[in-house]
């Protein structure tokens, strides 16, 4: 009888970039960590992240996005899972993002950010590490 | 005044069609917690107005596609749609890479519209342990209509026949020897044949090579399953389908032998799984407190007896324990 919680992880593409190699990687490896993963594909707006991790109650959001935009889509995303009252939701995020918007990405209540070159060990053991709480 | 429990709480959200409830409903049941069991006793009264859909077929066929389209067809016609999409669990590592969402992911934010992707945990028969309880979360939401996507099917993932009332199998030109296969196993459940792809060459071929296999049946049976053809990528041929989902629905509700039949046979067999599932945890913790497993493990490993005949002896002790 399966009693144990499996880990749901939601690897989302905000915005207009049509990169997802690193969505990917990362998605396969969580995967393979023994997670379920649910890829939403390309192009995603705030709105359908949010409703995704809401109706697939995840536990993780991993956010990749390579245009550019993350100033943008990033706040708004969050403020939308706050909404939605999606607080104990860990969200990473991951692609280009400058060295420094890092801080500010991270006041807006992303947790880590992972940059080219990571290895997917690291981004699997941070998941476990920081795993929200839930009964 | 009284204050709800979580669990309440959750029961009032999935009948009120709160989406953050149905999605904790949903995830209770799949992670088999006690407050799951709590859940669906009081939601079960409040099951059974949805028509429930079981899309089945090979991986590829084009399911995912063509859910889509179905649902944009019903949200047209009125209707709110529930969706269940099962994906495979490794065997290997436990996890899962939950796809079908990618194609019908644009329905996500449309309010009469709920999508949960769902891991097979290794369950065997194309759905998980969990399909048929999430739909009755989806049902007593308020959904007129669930629909329940097996992961890509070959010969025997018949489980949705537990599942649903109206299922659709569907099959793509050129699968060739693949189709074969498929006649064998899921050719005796579908209520109505989709060929997808149909713009492809020898889409009608594939029909006829249905139909004529329907040909062969003898079996005398009110409902004749129809073959059609679709383009899930343009989305033709989607509302004659539903057109024919209507019809079948219509059938059972008129022809009140048959849906009871359906129902009846569905009962027995949830009743027949929940007992040995119970019956087989109890009966085993039951040994476990007495310290007795570990001695009738080691008389298996040894060979002093088998375990059906162990398990039959268990099972004959507890039902005249019962009775005295």
């Amino acid at each position: 009888m399966q009693k144990t919680r499996k880990i749901r992880v939601l690897i989302a593409k905000p915005g207009l970039d049509s990169h997802d190699r690193g969505a990917k990687v990362v998605a396969r490896a969580l995967r393979d960590a023994g997670m379920e993963v649910i890829y939403t594909g390309l192009r995603q707006t705030p709105e359908l992240i949010v409703e995704t991790a809401l109706q697939e109650d995840v536990d993780v959001i991993g956010l990749s996005i390579l245009s550019g935009a993350h100033k943008t889509l990033f706040p708004r995303i969050m403020d939308l899972l706050k909404k939605q009252g999606l607080t104990d939701v860990l969200v990473f995020a991951g692609g280009i993002i400058p060295e420094e918007d890092v801080s500010d990405m991270k006041k807006v209540g992303i947790k880590e950010i992972f940059g080219p070159g990571t290895r997917t060990e690291t981004i699997i053991q941070y998941v476990l590490d920081n795993l929200p709480k839930r009964d | 005044m009284h204050r709800l429990t979580a669990t309440e709480e959750i029961v009032k959200g999935v009948l009120g069609g709160n989406r953050r409830s149905i999605a904790k409903a949903i995830t209770a049941i799949e992670n088999d917690t006690c407050q799951a069991e709590e859940i669906i006793a009081q939601i079960y009264p409040h099951t059974g107005k949805a028509h429930v859909i079981g899309l089945t077929g090979a991986g590829g066929a084009g399911k995912s596609t063509l859910i889509e389209k179905i649902v944009r067809e019903y949200r047209r016609r009125g209707k709110t749609v529930g969706i269940v999409a099962v994906d495979p669990t490794s065997p290997f590592t436990g996890g899962a890479f939950l796809g079908d969402r990618i194609r019908m992911q644009e329905l996500s934010t449309d309010e009469g519209v709920f999508i949960r992707s769902m891991a097979t945990r290794n369950y065997a028969g194309g759905i998980a342990k969990a399909t048929k309880d999430a739909v009755k979360v989806l049902d007593a939401a308020g959904k007129d209509i669930v629909l329940v996507e097996t992961v890509g099917a070959g010969q025997s993932e018949v489980e949705i026949i537990k599942v649903a009332q109206t299922i659709v199998v569907m099959h793509a030109p050129g699968l060739g020897d693949e189709i074969q296969a498929i006649k064998a196993g899921i050719m005796e459940i579908a209520d109505i044949f989709v060929v997808n792809k149909a713009d492809r060459e020898n889409a009608n071929k594939a029909v006829i090579d249905i139909q004529s296999n329907l040909q062969m049946n003898n079996k005398e049976s009110p409902w004749k399953p129809p073959v059609l053809k679709t383009t899930a990528l343009t989305g033709e041929g989607v509302p004659e389908l539903i057109d024919k989902l209507e019809e079948h629905r219509c059938f059972l509700e008129g022809n009140l032998e048959c849906k009871k039949a359906l129902l009846k046979n569905r009962a027995e067999t949830e009743l027949n799984e929940a007992i040995k599932e119970k019956a087989a945890d109890s009966l085993i913790e039951n040994l476990r407190k007495r310290g007795k497993l570990d001695e009738l493990l080691q008389q298996i490993l040894e060979k002093k007896i088998d375990p059906h005949s162990a398990a039959e002896k268990l099972i004959k002790k507890a039902l005249s324990d019962a009775e005295t």
